[in-house]
């Protein structure tokens, strides 16, 4: 701790920090750009300059910027004082002097760092005389805009960009008052967290291109503290809505999880949520003109016709899903009876799963939440490309591998934040980064040394090097060659303070997740606290798992068994999880089929009944991440028509049935309690957000901005009056602009502004110290905690097959763009998915006469799929690798035999 | 006439001394002292006896930025020695003369620096346009790698040193020694936060000194000579020669290597006066970014400490005159659109603090400034003084613009007034 005299008075400061984080820390008003809490500082800008004071008896002084100055005990400095004043409102004149004076035109205004600057620093009146210059802007691809006039050059862009995120295609150029941040050409910025630059950049170069389709004012957005639905991470986000449409995702900062970041799936993925392809009311089909067609129905009829099929003695199968919320699945659950509800995995995820969870929930090894992934000295990558499964996994591991040259830095007597020397030490010098895959991965580039093989081979090695840490854990039979690797990578991972061993199912290998743990555990047994870190495939993959239960195969023999006539599909498209065939089956089977689900998929449209579900933005509901962390998602706005959660529809469902009673789990609450009672194992999610009767100062909090404009006059083309506001009987948040608005807890809040402090870095003002939780600690509650002495054996090694016959083994590659269910359908989104292909070694190629880019037929399970092929030169020999997921490609069930022939051409 | 080390033996022809030509004058005989029996701390040493202060501009102790090396088993490694060759100064071209002349001098300097801090590896950084300098460096490092001055053990001694060539692509900023490490480093050429210094975080992170070529151009002299005899040859207590320079409408311009300490009066003389029927009117001291002196200076000692006295800076020591024919405001236009141009772009005030006052003294120059232009280029020059920019780029270019609006504050008013160059009919 350091006192420093700000304008005179004795204040608290940490030691080390600068001066500027310090006046943050303790509210003052000090302007700044070039800053920014994740970035570090490089005085650039001068716009956070301060007087310093050598003593009390200094009445001169001399400026310095506060951000490039260390706090030390006793130092004097002044905010207040004339010159520095002076100099900072002329920082703004300068930046002015090119600046377009176009604010009512730009989609920053309102929430725009340069506009909250320039009122601070008190700069009025513009006094430069002469022509501006102008710029001519780029194309930068579907996410993002670029308006250059408008640039302050701050060089955030460029250092978030390519320092912090690792992007190679975005750059500062020319020199002097000429110099412009953009790509080489135009072109699609080529980073997957090139949206964060939206949030980075302090003005209106970087925007939103997705949004300016349905621009929305920052102070017009409705808003409620939510969750990313497009991976398992689980990043905090604030959905903005207006006139009924879902406009845009922010970040919504929280230190244990995504930070201040989000992937491009995440922030660009929303717009499934405005498809006019949704059901909006219940539809049931009917036979018009010979053809089944989707005729809407009212909600009474609907629970009147449907309820029945679960009257007492008829039986229901429920499939549920890893993309509903565990509210919705456990509804489902509560429906048909636990004994008749299977998960919505098909038996090899499920198996997956089951073995990633076994391992957490009975295991030594911790899992570090997706924040702490940051704090790790060594890493070893399993089987994974984390920036296509995972992508802030693998944004947050690309930092980890700066803390070795961060700490040498820092023995240099460099403070971490003074960036420009930091980053220097960070050239030359990596922290340990290991990566096994089949297929080159995103990460490569900051990797230590790869290794591309296929999963057996993943595994072996994975197994050796679990056996150089402890010669307890079984041994893996491997050539000299990895055995070499495996003790370079078992030296690394002893050698360093915090460990981590990174893994998941994209192999489709449980040897590759059980190598994985042996290697934790094997270091956790030699007193190294490793981490362990599973991806998982779904927003709530883990949460269903938690939940125990058979898969879609079950259900089918279930079915098959007869017995029951009515089967149940909550939000779970069957036909991206297991093959046609079985779907087909298993539709056939019953005789009653009943979706309930946000989207119109392909199992939707041959269901008897289909019910409107809420997406996250228009429900409640709580999603358990990769780690097991609970979160809850707030409900934005009300949705059209009947659309509602799917809890509800099933609560609905079952009080129609005479299961349950007409007032039973009204309440949002009394069904988590309900919930939890039943299941042990969720306990804890009763506190991942206060409960609906929750008040500050006896009011709730709004969901909109007290400038939150036209209320009265936006539904005028209905009605004149001002409608009411709509209750919300789940949630302590109020659909409207009245309520509380300050002291708001960390899980209710979504929109983060405080006077002066309109724009995304209003952030450091809510956050306990810079870069700290959120006050009041971050929302979410862990789930899943290690058994520190837990004497769970080694799971046994594989035996290695690493020949192979005539047919290849199939595997899939995920893409962070295409891959999963809902973002796909995202137009922007869409744009950057992946043509099919199917991708060889180019060696194995060139042996068949094949060449990249030759049309070919993979024949997998007696389908034959025609597509192009893609040669690589260092993946793993022996496999065909097909992009996963993409809309209208078959189900293929991996990892599966195939056979590659040449198309005829015709 | 003076001692002349570091000229005398440049031919006059424009040619450039060889190797044999440099060794039959004593060339190299400082590496084999030094190398032959030195501790790389008695180098530094004898450095800092001399009284060597960095002819770059600033005036540093050279002795004193080397010592600042971390030195002994446990330094960083590899050690880096760059020579700043950039030389943009306007005004300023006496590196050239010793690239030119002497290559081979330079080089001696670079090995004796090299050893002093244990540097393996040196850069010499060369202005772009410096194409005949060019040829004959490659030629020189040629001939010296071939006689065993520069590769592995070097003489014997087990001292190793790489010493290469690098073209700038031609900014004035790549002449400031951050900026210049990160132009090596293929960077963009921004200077970088001070501290940590070079001598500590240097080129890739390693420590690094970064000197002036005729900084180490003097360094064969003091090992081969002493320190006291460097101090002999200066009229003040910082040793040696110094390159100064003329240029402007005086008789003979160019460039003299004199004792330290010479006067402007003495230079003025060399350059044989002001062309017939023009007056001395200002006097830019050492290259463009120092601060106007006048008529009323000729007794004025050049060195590092006394030209500060006058309220100016000795800067690279080549002077430019202003006559009194030659408009003052033209003048500044012509240096601040340069300072303008040559600004990296990377801070606020001077990126774009130094276009607004090019535009505002083209305005006056042209006949449409307004009297609060005044006003607003003194602020300026407050503005974009030391200690608000990033780096002295800034701040120079302030130097003769404050000091011109007040010697020539009639100039500015009368353009202003007049709405015309005076100058310009
Ligand atoms: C804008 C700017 C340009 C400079 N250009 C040069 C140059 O061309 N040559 C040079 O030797 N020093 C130049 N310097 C000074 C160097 O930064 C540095 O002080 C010098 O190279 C140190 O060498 P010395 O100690 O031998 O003088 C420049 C400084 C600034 C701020
Ligand atoms: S584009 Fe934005 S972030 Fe980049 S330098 Fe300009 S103002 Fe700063
Ligand atoms: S990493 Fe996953 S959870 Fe985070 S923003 Fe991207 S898709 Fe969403
Ligand atoms: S003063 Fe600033 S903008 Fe100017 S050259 Fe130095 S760092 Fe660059
Ligand atoms: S914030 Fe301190 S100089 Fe930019």
């Amino acid at each position: 701790m350091a006192i420093i005299y700000i304008d005179g008075k004795p204040l608290e400061t940490q030691d080390g920090q600068n001066l500027l984080e310090a006046c943050i820390e303790l509210g003052l008003n000090v302007p700044y750009f070039c800053w920014h809490p994740a970035l570090g500082s490089v005085g650039a800008c001068r716009q956070c300059a301060v007087k310093q004071y050598r003593d009390e008896n200094d009445k001169q002084g001399r400026l310095v910027m506060s951000c490039m100055t260390l706090v030390t005990d006793g130092m004097r400095i002044s905010v207040d004082e004339s010159e520095s004043k002076d100099f900072r409102a002329n920082i703004i004149d300068w930046m002015m002097t090119n600046h377009p004076h176009d604010c009512p035109v730009c989609d920053e205004g309102g929430e725009c760092h340069l506009q909250d600057m320039t009122l601070m620093t008190g700069h009025n009146y513009r006094t430069y005389r002469f022509k501006k210059k102008t710029y001519v802007n780029q194309n930068l691809g579907p996410f993002i805009n670029h308006e250059m006039n408008r640039c302050i050059q701050c060089y955030r862009c460029v250092r978030y960009y390519k320092d912090y995120a690792g992007g190679h295609d975005l750059d500062a150029f020319a020199s002097h008052n000429h110099v412009y941040f953009g790509r080489h050409e135009d072109g699609v910025l080529e980073s997957e967290f090139s949206g964060n630059l939206v949030e980075v950049c302090p003005t209106g170069v970087f925007t939103d291109k997705t949004l300016k389709e349905h621009f929305t004012r920052r102070w017009d957005y409705t808003t409620a503290p939510s969750v990313c639905v497009h991976c398992a991470l689980g990043c905090n986000i604030t959905p903005g809505e207006r006139y009924g449409k879902l406009r845009r995702i922010r970040n919504r900062y929280n230190r244990s999880v995504n930070g201040y970041f989000l992937c491009d799936r995440g922030r660009y993925g929303y717009e499934f949520v405005n498809s006019d392809k949704r059901p909006k009311a219940p539809l049931k089909r009917q036979m018009i003109d010979g053809k089944p067609v989707h005729v809407p129905m009212t909600r009474d009829e609907a629970l009147s016709e449907i309820g029945k099929f679960f009257s007492n003695g008829s039986k229901a199968i429920g499939i549920g899903s890893p993309r509903a919320s565990l509210e919705a699945n456990f509804a489902l659950r509560a429906l048909v009876g636990a004994e008749n509800f299977y998960l919505g995995l098909s038996k090899a995820d499920g198996k997956l799963l089951s073995a990633v969870l076994e391992i957490v929930l009975s295991g030594p090894a911790r899992q570090p939440s997706l924040g702490e992934l940051k704090d790790h000295d060594a890493v070893l990558i399993l089987g994974e490309d984390m920036t296509n499964v995972a992508p802030i996994a693998a944004l947050n591991i690309r930092q980890s591998v700066n803390n070795q040259p961060r700490a040498n830095a820092k023995a240099m007597g460099i403070p971490e934040w003074n960036d420009l020397p930091v980053r220097r030490a960070m050239d030359t010098d990596r922290g340990p980064l290991f990566i096994a895959s089949v297929a080159p991965t995103r990460l490569d580039d900051v990797a230590t040394q790869t290794f591309h093989a296929t999963p057996d081979g993943i595994a072996s090695l994975g197994f050796a090097i679990a056996n150089f840490i402890d010669p307890q854990s079984p041994a893996a039979n491997v050539s000299g060659e990895v055995r070499a690797l495996a003790q370079q990578i078992a030296t690394a991972l002893q050698s360093a303070q915090k460990p981590l061993v990174v893994s998941g199912p994209s192999c489709r290998s449980e040897a590759v997740i059980q190598a994985a743990a042996n290697i934790a555990w094997a270091l956790c047994r030699k007193a190294k606290p490793a981490g362990i870190y599973f991806a998982a495939p779904e927003s709530n993959s883990v949460g269903l798992g938690l939940f125990g239960g058979a898969n879609i195969e079950n259900a089918a023999e279930a079915l098959r068994k007869g017995g029951a006539d009515t089967l149940v599909v909550l939000e779970n498209d069957l036909y991206r999880r297991v093959p046609a065939a079985l779907v087909d089956e298993l539709l056939s089977l019953a005789k009653h089929v009943l979706v309930v689900d946000h989207q119109y998929s392909a199992t939707a449209q041959k269901a008897e009944y289909v019910l409107p579900g809420a997406t996250f933005a228009e429900g409640d509901g709580t999603l358990v991440n990769n780690i097991g962390r609970a979160q809850r998602m707030m409900q934005v706005f009300n949705p059209e028509g009947e659309i509602t959660e799917s809890w509800r529809w099933l609560r609905r469902l079952r009080a129609a049935s005479g299961k349950g009673r007409e007032d039973e789990w009204i309440s949002f609450d009394s069904f988590l309690h309900a919930l939890v009672a039943e299941i042990p194992a969720f306990s804890h999610i009763l506190d991942a957000a206060p409960t609906a009767a929750f008040r500050v100062g006896g009011l709730k909090i709004p969901r909109q901005s007290h400038r939150y404009s036209g209320r009265t006059a936006m539904k005028a083309n209905v009605a004149v009056s001002e409608t009411g506001v709509t209750a919300d009987p789940d949630s302590p948040m109020s659909f409207s602009m009245e309520g509380f608005s300050m002291m708001t807890p960390a899980a209710l809040m979504s929109s983060f502004w405080t006077p002066g402090w309109n724009s995304a870095q209003s952030i450091t003002r809510f956050q306990e110290e810079v870069n700290g939780p959120l006050e009041g600690g971050d929302p979410g509650v862990r789930l899943i905690e290690p058994q520190p002495d837990s004497a769970v054996p080694y799971f046994d090694a594989v035996e290695t097959n690493e020949s192979h016959d005539a047919a290849w083994t199939a595997l899939p590659l995920y893409h962070i763009y295409g891959s999963e269910e809902l973002s796909a359908s995202s137009p922007a989104v869409a744009e950057l998915s992946p043509k099919p292909y199917a991708m060889l070694h180019s060696d194995d190629a060139r042996a068949r006469g094949l060449l990249d880019g030759d049309a070919v037929t993979v024949k997998i399970d007696g389908q034959e799929i025609s597509t192009s092929l893609k040669t690589n030169d260092t993946m793993a020999r022996g496999v065909v690798c097909l992009p996963a997921g993409l809309e209208d490609a078959p189900y293929i069930e991996f990892p599966a035999a195939a056979e590659i022939l040449r198309s005829v051409t015709s | 006439m003076s001692e002349r080390p570091l000229t005398e033996h440049i031919p006059t022809d424009g040619s450039a001394l060889s190797l044999k030509d440099y060794e039959r004058v004593g060339g190299y005989a400082a590496v084999r002292t030094a190398l032959g029996g030195l501790q790389p701390a008695d180098v530094t040493q004898c450095v800092k006896d001399a009284g060597l202060r960095g002819r770059g501009g600033a005036g540093f102790p050279t002795g004193v930025k080397w010592a600042l090396v971390p030195m002994g088993p446990e330094a960083a490694k590899p050690k880096y020695l760059v020579v700043n060759a950039d030389e943009m100064e306007p005004g300023t071209f006496k590196d050239r003369w010793l690239l030119e002349g002497n290559p081979h001098q330079l080089i001696e300097g670079i090995i004796l620096a090299s050893f002093a801090i244990q540097a393996e590896i040196s850069y010499i950084f060369l202005r772009g346009e410096y194409t005949v300098a060019q040829e004959r460096i490659e030629h020189a490092l040629h001939e010296a790698y071939e006689a065993g001055y520069l590769g592995e053990n070097i003489l014997g001694s087990g001292f190793n040193l790489g010493t290469y060539l690098h073209m700038s692509i031609g900014r004035y900023i790549c002449g400031e020694e951050t900026a210049l490490l990160n132009a090596l480093e293929g960077k963009r050429a921004t200077p970088r936060t001070k501290p940590p210094f070079p001598q500590i975080s240097g080129l890739w992170g390693k420590p690094t000194i970064v000197n002036n070529v005729e900084t180490l151009c003097n360094i064969p002299h003091i090992i081969n000579k002493g320190a006291d005899w460097y101090k002999s040859v200066s009229k003040t207590p910082n040793g040696g020669t110094k390159l100064y320079g003329v240029s402007g409408k005086v008789k003979k311009p160019g460039l003299w290597e004199l004792p330290l300490g010479a006067t402007v009066g003495e230079l003025m003389d060399l350059a044989g006066g002001m062309r017939d029927g023009l007056a001395l009117r200002g006097i830019i001291p050492g290259g463009a970014s120092t601060d106007f002196l006048g008529p009323e200076h000729l007794e004025l000692q050049m060195d590092f400490d006394t030209v500060p006295k006058a309220g100016s800076r000795m800067g690279t020591g080549t002077m430019i005159i202003l006559d009194d024919k030659t408009c003052p405001v033209g003048m500044i236009r012509n240096l601040t659109q340069f300072f303008s141009q040559e600004s990296c772009g990377w801070c606020t005030p001077c990126r774009d603090g130094l276009p607004w006052l090019e535009k505002t003294l083209a305005a006056i120059d042209e006949g449409s400034g307004v009297p609060d232009d005044i006003n607003h280029l003194k602020r300026h020059v407050k503005l974009l003084g030391p200690g608000m920019t990033f780096c002295a780029l800034a701040p120079g270019a302030m130097a003769p613009l404050g000091s011109a609006l007040t010697r020539f504050a009639e100039d500015f008013e009368r353009h202003i007034r007049e709405k015309r160059c005076p100058w310009k009919n």
